[in-house]
Parts: C-alpha cells; structure tokens; sequence
C-alpha cells in the first residue's frame, strides 16, 4: 500500500475511534449537568445520585475522547503535511480558536467537576458542569466549521500559491458547518440518550434501583423523542444541501447512474462500481429521490456517470453508510415513540425493555456511516473542488505510516477494550450512595 | 510586525506547556522513585490529578498556534519529525488514561499495568520534548522544498540527547516541588530531600546545554547583537536560585514558582535565539522557515490575535484559580479521587 492509502487508513481510524467517544460527551454532559441543577434546586438525593452515576461512566469515555482527539491535531502535520500548507491559513486558525475558546475551558473544568463534588457548593458544582457541557458543545461547533470549509470552502482566495482567508464571516456562517452541527449534536444527544436508556432498561428488567433507573429512563426519553426527531428531519435538509453543492455525492449515496428527472429510490439495490450500473433495483419508489433532493417530484437529478471517473467517490462504500444510517435514523424514532406512548408502564413491557439494552449501539453505528458518508463521499477530494487528497498527503516514507497505523490500531484497540470493560462492569454495577 | 509577535506568542505558548505539563510528567516520571506505598501512589496520581487534562490542553494550543500562525511551519516540523511525535502522542495517551483507568479496578496486575503506562507516558514525553527542542534549536536538514530529510536517529545526536535529558531533569525538579506543594508526612518530606538533590543536577545540566548550544547552534547570535536579552539568561538563572533557596526555607510554592520561571526562561532563551527563523535549516540557511516565508495571511493572524488576547488571558485565570483551588495538602484517603 502507498503512504496515501495508508495515511487515509490512519485518519479513518483515528477519526472513528475518536468519534466512538465524543457522541457520548457531547449529550451526556448537558444532561448530568440538568440532573445536577434539578439537585442544587431541589436538593433532591437522587438526581445527585444520578449525576454521579451517570458521571462515572461519563469520565471513562471522556479521557479515551480526549487523549484520542490529541492525535487528531497532529496528524494534520504528520500526514497531511501539503494540505496543512496549503489550507493552514483558514484551516488552522480555526483548529487553534477551538483549542483556545473552548478546549482549555472544557478540559480545565472537568477536573474541577471531577475533584469539586467536596470542595465546591452544590450549585458551584452545577455550574462548573454546565461549563464542560457547554464547552464541549462550543468545540464541535468550532470542529465543524472547519469540516465545513473541506466540505464547501468559502472566504478564500487563491493568493501566494495557497488558499488564503479573505472573510472569516463567511467561514464561520457556512451553511453547510451550521446543517452539520445541528445534524452532529442531535444524532449525540440520540447516542447519549440511547445509551442512558440502554442501561436504565438492563437495571429495571432485573427490578433494581427502579425509582433511579425510570427517573433517568424517562429523562432520556424525552430528550431522546427530540434529538431523533431533530437529526431526522434536519437531515433531509442536509441532503438537500448535499444535492445542492456536492452532487457527485448525492448520486454515490444512492447508486444512482444515469441522470433522469422524476428519479426514483429503490429500497433493494445493489451497486456495481465496476459495471456502472446496479445488479439489483428492486422496489422503486417513484420519484422519491427527486423529492429528496430537492423537494420536488420532477426535478433532474445528476447520474454518477455525468461525472469523469475521476471526480467520483467510492459508490459501495458511500452507498451502504448511507443505508445503514437511514435504517438507524428510521428504527430510532419508532422505539423512541413506543417508549413515549407507554411511558407509565414501561415494566410491564420487558421485551420493549430487551430492545432498548439492545438498541444501544443503533445510534453509534448510525453516527459512523453518518460519518463515512460525509467523508468518503467527498473524495476524491480533501477540500471539495479545491485539493484533491492525492495532492495532500506528506512527503513521507509508507513505512512509517503503515508502523504507525499498525501501532495506532493496537494501541486503540486495547485501550477501547480497556475502556469497555470498565464502563460494562460500573453500569452493571448501579449507583452507590451518595 | 504581526509575524513578530506571533512568534513571541509561539514561544510563549510553548513555555508555559513546559511549565504547566512539566510538572505532572516529572510527578510521573518520579513516581517508582518516591511512591512507598499505595496511598502515597494515589496520592502522587492525584496530586496533578485534577490539572494533567488543563495542562495538556497548552500542547494543542501550541501546536495549533503553530499551524495557525505559521502553516509551513507546522506542515515540516510534524512530517519532519513523524516517529518522534507518534511516539509522544501514544505516550501521552497511555498516560491520560492511566490516571482514569488505574483505580477502578481493585487489581494488582491492573494497577501496575497502568502504573507502567503512567510512568512511561511522563519520562518518554519529557525526553522527546528535549530531544525535538534541542534539534529544531540547532537546525534540522531541511531541503529546499521545505521537507526534513532527517529521520527519527538523527534526531538522537548528543546535543539533542544533552536537551532531553535536560527536559527530563528539569520536569522531574519541577514534579518533586509541586509534590512537596500537595504531599503530606513522608511522601512529602522524600520530596523535598529528591528536589533538593535534583537540583545540582539540573545545575550542571543547564549549564553544559548552554555551552553546548554555544558551540553546536547558532542562537547566541540574537544575544550578541543584542545584549539586553541576556536578561532572559539572568532571570533563568535567578529563577533556578530561588528554588533552591525557598526550598531550603520551607516555602515550596516560591520554589516551584522560580522552577516555572526557569524552566519558561529556558525555553524562551532558545526561541529568542531561532528568531526570525521558527525551523533552521542545517543544509542551507536559505531554506529555513522563518516567520517571513512560513506565516499566515495578515489577516489570519490579525483575527487570531484578537482571539488570542482575549481568550488566553481568560483560560490563565480560570486555570490559576483552579491550580488554587485543588492545591490543598492530600492528607488522608477522601482527598484521593483518582
């Protein structure tokens, strides 16, 4: 394999792993922080219990998001070394603003909440959660901005043989960073509030805890109908702007070859990358794709085969991702709205309770493919339309990317192994007194 | 003029990491040294337990000042020196989770595990960290197309070998006294005696990098043009002293205190000596990369700055009060959380 193809190995599973990590910070924080306002109001035993529970298993994934993402910054300039040249002016800027307004006030006060629960009064304590929560939520915007200006760059120029800001306003008003943030903290708060009904439903089938568990079950309920409506409907939008800016995308992401007005989408298709065409359409819905893309039955939508080969991106692998992300965004709200409907009896349904203990990986996998569509649909480009990835990757030798990603693999591995067995063996373990 | 003060920024940014994680990765690196027992373990664990996180957060930020401020910088330092950086990032990471995994299993083998990792993940950072400042102060072999056609060996020369063994010594110096700060009984007492006999060491050390430097690079240059800032030299030295001094009187929040001002000044000596280059080329000095030919647009850094002025102010309270805050005495097991 070249350095390329390794740097882009390298980046994937970093990237991936790091996002295993951050869906789960970016909900639970803001929730443990309302479990701990509803305690310095109330103060009511329990919801100290809860965010202390819920903190617990919040702090493991925490590190494991935080010492991964350290990586992320580097490997910019490891691997990508041409790019960080060539786009550093825009693209840096905004990693660095992100470290500085909201990193440092992330990382700072988590070890306040986490050294504070003694030290500091009960609203000090609320507060310094609040912050964590807010900061981190700040980072993704900042991290999005930047993923939004690879994905549709505006505000630059062409100056000094690099791109060059011309209007940082623009940059951060990007469309495209604003549908994605939104799109990116709701699917989080659908991973955080699957995960907190996940375990919530594992403690109330064996009958223990039950007040703490249904409070926190319920909690998550709520805030979980929302999040899966918000990155349900708010993706349909964002397909729409992907219709809009990056159509080659759009057309890998339903296999769709030919160009034609009233395009249908078929619910069993399978791709052949090679052949141009798919060996399988099966159950077409007419016109669908058209109206997905741009809200009307008779709009034209562009076939991978308008494009050179060349501009296109990986079909099968953009495709599946795609699936699997609408099948998730699909069966999320239906468990979420069968929850809802028998809120006041939710241990009497064990097998819906089953579901939910299984269903906590849905949303994870959901925000991966999610992930791999955005990523891997825009190749063949680093920055759409602007830097191609082959021109982007570091003048270094394979050998030392391919060591570094063999040893990156290991090391994440244990580590997530590491990081899953504590987290199984406190949430089986259930709260402890306060 | 923008350029100028970025790298002053950079600079800085870099020194105050140095100062800030300086401590906690001597505080690790000391630990099969000082810990006793299991509380005094805990208890070096957490006596930077609550600020590894905030501290590490000063790496990010110099690096992404470095990528901001000067890209081309930032695109050769890291492709130029991949295994190096590689091996400091996965050292730091086995090391933030030690801090978070160690305790939570009651397991011998789990714990020394990660007492391992804890250990590892502070000495090879404050070695590498040396070993990569040594080199970018005496030059590295960057070629015309601004890539470093050094690999990781030639970055094990003496000079750079001087410079990390330096770092670890004076991290570990530094890591005795802000344990002296927060240990109590014993713990405490054992780490005041190694930061006192530290600090000879790192004495002699300081001063062999110094002459060294001043026979293998060329960053006395700025100095002899420019006499005043020897007074960076001075305050190192008057920073060194005054560990040693208050350490001696008891007071060990004024001898960590000289200890940051030293190690800020060391670094700060061998970024005022690059300037106006960030990374000297040793193949030819016209293909180095200074802040003329490596810098972003005005009008990035003019936007960073603003951003910078007001936000770093900002994270230096909040971190000063924190530093405040947790820094009292770890006397008994309920002070422990990690």
């Amino acid at each position: 394999m070249d350095v390329l193809m390794l740097s882009r190995l390298q980046f994937a599973a970093a990237t991936m792993f790091h996002f295993l990590f951050v869906p789960l910070t970016l909900g639970i924080s803001v929730l443990i922080a309302c479990m701990e306002t509803a305690y310095a109001r109330t103060g009511k035993d329990v919801y100290k219990r809860m965010a202390k529970f819920w903190g617990k298993l919040f702090l493991i994934n925490f590190t494991l998001g935080v010492v991964t993402g350290i990586t992320l910054e580097f490997q910019f300039g490891t691997n990508w070394s041409r790019y960080s040249a060539y786009v550093g002016d825009i693209f840096g800027s905004l990693l660095a603003i992100e470290a500085t307004a909201a990193f440092f006030l992330e990382s700072t006060f988590i070890g306040v909440w986490h050294f504070g629960w003694d030290k500091l009064s009960p609203r000090a304590h609320a507060i310094s959660a609040w912050l964590v929560a807010g900061a981190g939520n700040l980072s993704a915007v900042w991290i999005l901005i930047a993923n939004g200006f690879m994905q549709n760059p505006m505000g630059y120029e062409l100056r000094n043989g690099r791109a060059e800001l011309t209007d940082f306003v623009a940059i951060i008003t990007n469309p495209w960073a604003w549908n994605q943030f939104v799109h990116v903290v709701s699917a989080s708060f659908c991973v955080s509030t699957f995960f907190i009904m996940g375990i919530s439903a594992w403690h109330l089938l064996r009958k223990q805890n039950e007040e703490f568990f249904l409070k926190s079950f319920k909690l998550a309920l709520y805030v979980g109908m929302a999040s899966t409506a918000i990155v349900v409907a708010q993706g349909h939008l964002h397909g729409n702007l992907v219709a809009q800016l990056q159509p080659a995308k759009l057309a890998a992401m339903e296999s769709h070859w030919e160009t034609r007005t009233n395009a249908p989408m078929y619910l069993l298709q399978i791709p052949d990358e090679k052949g141009e065409k798919n060996l399988v359409e099966a159950l077409p819905v007419p016109s669908l794709l058209s109206i997905l893309a741009f809200n009307d039955p008779n709009a034209e939508v562009k076939g991978l085969k308008d494009f050179p080969a060349s501009d296109r991106p990986p079909v099968t692998i953009t495709f599946l991702a795609f699936r699997v992300m609408v099948g998730i965004g699909t069966l999320m709200p239906l468990l979420m709205l069968f929850g809802l409907w028998k809120r006041e009896a939710l241990t009497s349904y064990p097998l819906y309770l089953k579901a939910m203990v299984w269903a906590m990986p849905l949303p994870y996998l959901g925000m991966q493919a999610g992930w791999t569509v955005t990523e891997v649909g825009r190749q063949p480009w680093i920055v759409y339309g602007l830097m191609r990835t082959t021109d982007a990757v570091s003048p270094i030798a394979a050998s030392q990317a391919g060591v570094s990603l063999v040893a990156m693999v290991l090391l994440y591995t244990l580590l997530g192994a590491a990081g899953a067995y504590l987290m199984v063996t406190f949430a089986r373990k259930g709260p402890v007194d306060a | 003029m923008l350029e100028t003060i970025w790298f002053l920024l950079w600079g800085v940014l870099w020194a105050v990491y140095f100062v800030l994680d300086g401590f906690d990765l001597g505080i690790g690196t000391l630990m099969p040294f000082l810990a006793k027992n299991e509380f005094e373990k805990r208890a070096m664990y957490n006596a930077g337990g609550p600020f590894w996180d905030g501290n590490e957060v000063w790496l990010i930020a110099a690096g992404g000042v470095t990528f901001a401020a000067f890209p081309q910088a930032y695109a050769t330092l890291f492709s130029g020196m991949y295994s190096a950086l590689m091996l400091l990032l996965f050292a730091l990471i086995l090391r933030g989770v030690s801090f978070e995994f160690r305790g939570k299993v009651e397991n011998d083998t789990w714990k020394s595990i990660w007492d391992g990792c804890q250990v590892a993940g502070s000495f090879l950072p404050a070695l590498l960290l040396g070993v990569a400042f040594a080199n970018i102060f005496k030059g590295l072999p960057i070629n015309e197309a601004h890539v470093n056609t050094g690999g990781l060996f030639d970055l094990l020369n003496p000079y750079g070998l001087l410079g990390g063994v330096l770092f670890v010594a004076m991290f570990c110096l530094h890591g005795a006294l802000w344990l002296s700060i927060r240990a109590t009984g014993e713990l405490k007492n054992r780490a005041m005696a190694t930061a006192a006999k530290l600090w000879p060491v790192v004495l002699v050390l300081v001063l062999a990098f110094l002459a060294y430097s001043f026979v293998e690079t060329k960053l006395f240059g700025n100095y002899l043009k420019n006499p005043h800032l020897f007074l960076i030299l001075v305050a190192a030295v008057a920073g060194l002293v005054m560990s040693r001094v208050y350490l001696a009187q008891g007071q060990v929040w004024k001898a960590w205190g000289g200890s940051a001002v030293f190690i800020a000044c060391v670094a700060l000596f061998g970024v005022v000596g690059l300037f106006p280059a960030l990374l000297i080329s040793s193949l030819n000095p016209a293909w180095s990369l200074t802040i003329h030919n490596a810098a972003s647009s005005q009008l990035t850094l003019k936007i960073m700055l603003g951003v910078a002025l007001v936000f770093v102010p900002l994270v230096i309270c909040y971190q000063l009060w924190s530093l405040m805050t947790f820094s009292k005495p770890i006397e008994v097991e309920s002070d422990l959380e990690y």
